[in-house]
């Protein structure tokens, strides 16, 4: 537990002469759940892409499992083990959830012009992967569009873990979910923490986050504002902090303490 | 797949066979042939269910089949191909040219005609992924691009006339012939009509001498298609690329090269039909598969195919094509005006995407 899966140092990310990063150090380690708070425009978006390839840092340094690394594409991130579930999940509701679940990275049987996608191995598979995570799927050739988006944010992680990932990058998992849904995914988080993958858990509900976190940070105009472990901040702290302190105090003073 | 892995919830109702039944996509196709059937049955002379009607209306079934279950594949892989029908004709003239003019056996004409066709197909696929344009516009600007090749091709090849004959007499003897034109299994035929077993002539030779082998060519792409779609890789590709491009892409499937493939054989397919067209007539002219790309896309829609990429199946289009052949030739054989056979296609397309719309709904639980 002492080198982190992933470590990102001082990372600077510009565009033009807009300065979406300056200087972004963030960590995670195998078997916690990281989160990264911050409200819109924070930053949290470009930096998880830097984290997992899309973008290339303007400065800073990347290192997974101690070696340096530069990722050039999501391509190099996921195999480095640094897997990403963004809000619109990558699922296709007209197919079925195996099929899906295996999309583009289909087990085959045979050989030659026989070579054939393996159903029934992949059925199998998907059907365990899902209890595993506590969903009881119907029938593994179940439509995705059948599903709820609970389910369905489960589905891409059980993907993602099930494909290696040492990492997993949840893009605000819960935004869109009911209450119960919410619960399911948090409890979804905290089974894949437990197999040790670190999970860095994007999202701008504190509630959310106190939930399942192990380490808050929160990002402001593109910069770290800190990292506090469990159990040594308030939720109410963290509110403070993503919002940038005072503003929210005197808004909360006139909405009875509601947010 | 094994039961024994859906220990299941005890909140969900077993579903039934039927109910799995719904929710394949060539439902529509099964239950309008069997309603086209049951029509036919009352209606048309008793002729044509007996083994040469059945011929009858299969041959063009199978001609507009093979087109279709192309269109189908490029379909579900979330384009359209418009320039098939054209494609008949150009491909057409490409084979005829080959044969008469340049004297080629068919060994290296049909090689060439689809190696052509092919290379079209990738124009099409390069011009719709580097430009993002809908595939609907660009094929159509190559339905009238082949189609007038075709006529200035023809004229050019034969001195002025825009058909091309003799291509029989120029292929005359020719080993692969047999593959692409004739009939297949007469020697079977044969000796079922000297056992009696099937109609047979007072001279004893059976009235129908063979499977057409075009109708060969349909069954063997139908059940190849099916195979690809549900049972390798790439079939998973062609649903994904369709269904949702970006989300493809995002997993690692090779969008562009599966959209390109498909492009290819829908290009191909219209080689196919056209080599198998010209050399039954003899004869290639411009005029050939004209209007063939709506007739395959409505096969292919009340094949189940959705408008919009992602859900079909090939044995839909392979039941479609079927309906029409029957609908075509079947009219003659009744007292109704063939001119019916119209207003059936239409009507029948209409039907069929309202009813896809209730079964894409019922698969991904919409309401």
């Amino acid at each position: 537990m002492t080198t982190p899966i992933v470590d990102m140092r001082d990372i600077e990310k510009h565009y033009g002469n807009v300065i979406a990063l300056a200087g972004v150090s963030f960590n995670v380690m195998a078997g916690e759940c990281h989160c990264l708070l911050g409200d819109n425009g924070a930053g949290k978006s470009t930096f998880i892409k830097t984290m997992s390839g899309v973008h290339k840092a303007s400065k800073g340094q990347m290192f997974v499992e101690g070696q340096a690394v530069d990722f050039d594409s999501p391509r190099d991130a996921m195999n480095a083990g640094i897997a990403t579930v963004y809000q619109d999940l990558a699922m296709i509701p007209l197919m079925s959830v195996t099929r899906n679940f295996f999309m583009g990275r289909e087990p085959t049987k045979g050989k030659g012009p026989f070579k054939r996608f393996d159903v029934a191995r992949a059925n199998q598979v998907t059907m365990d992967k899902m209890r595993q995570m506590g969903i009881n799927l119907r029938e593994p050739d179940q439509a995705v569009g059948t599903l709820s988006g609970g389910e369905r944010q489960t589905v891409a992680i059980a993907r993602a873990v099930h494909f290696g990932a040492k990492v997993l990058i949840l893009d605000e998992p819960t935004s869109a979910l009911g209450v119960r849904q919410t619960a399911n995914v948090l409890a979804t988080i905290d089974r894949v923490r437990k197999v040790g993958i670190g999970v860095v858990f994007i999202t701008h509900n504190v509630r959310h986050a106190m939930a399942v976190g192990d380490r808050f940070t929160v990002l402001n105009r593109g910069k770290t504002l800190g990292t506090a472990k469990r159990g040594k901040i308030t939720a109410e702290e963290l509110q403070d902090l993503m919002a940038g302190g005072e503003e929210l105090a005197e808004l909360e003073g006139s909405l009875g303490g509601t947010i | 797949m094994a039961s024994d892995t859906t220990t299941g919830d005890e909140r969900l109702k077993r579903v039934s066979l039927m109910a799995r039944l719904m929710k394949r996509p060539e439902l529509g196709a099964v239950a309008g042939l069997v309603l086209v059937t049951l029509f036919f049955l009352i209606t048309a002379d008793r002729v044509m269910f007996s083994l040469s009607g059945i011929i009858n209306f299969m041959t063009p079934a199978a001609q507009l089949g093979i087109l279709a279950i192309g269109a189908a594949l490029l379909m579900i892989g979330g384009e359209f191909d418009l320039s098939v029908g054209s494609m008949v004709a150009f491909a057409g003239l490409i084979f005829g040219t080959a044969v008469t003019v340049l004297g080629l056996p068919l060994i290296l004409a049909i090689p060439l005609t689809l190696v052509i066709a092919a290379l079209v197909g990738v124009t099409n696929a390069q011009i719709v992924s580097r430009t993002g344009l809908p595939s609907f516009i660009v094929t159509l600007a190559f339905l009238f691009i082949l189609r007038g090749l075709s006529l200035v091709g023809l004229k050019w090849a034969t001195g002025g006339s825009t058909q091309m004959r003799g291509i029989r007499e120029a292929v005359a003897g020719d080993p692969l012939v047999s593959l692409f034109s004739g009939d297949a299994f007469q020697g079977l035929f044969n000796w079922l009509a000297s056992m009696g077993m099937i109609d047979r002539f007072s001279s004893g030779l059976p009235k129908v001498t063979g499977i057409p082998v075009s109708i060969l060519w349909f069954a063997l792409i139908a059940v190849l298609a099916t195979w690809v779609l549900m049972r390798t890789p790439v079939g998973n590709w062609i649903f994904a690329a369709g269904g949702d491009a970006t989300a493809a892409k995002n997993s690692g499937v090779p969008v562009a090269k599966v959209k390109m493939g498909l492009f290819m054989l829908t290009a191909g397919c219209a080689a196919l039909v056209a080599i198998i067209t010209v050399l039954d007539s003899g004869s290639t002219d411009a005029r050939r598969g004209f209007q063939k790309e709506f007739e395959a896309i409505i096969a292919a829609v009340i094949g189940g195919c959705l408008l919009t990429g992602g859900y079909g199946s090939a044995i839909g289009a392979f039941f479609g094509a079927i309906i029409f052949g029957m609908v075509l030739i079947g009219l003659t054989y009744t007292q109704i005006d063939q001119d019916w056979y119209l207003v059936f296609l239409g009507g029948m397309l209409l039907i069929a995407v309202l009813f896809n719309n209730v079964i894409r709904k019922r698969v991904t639980g919409e309401r």
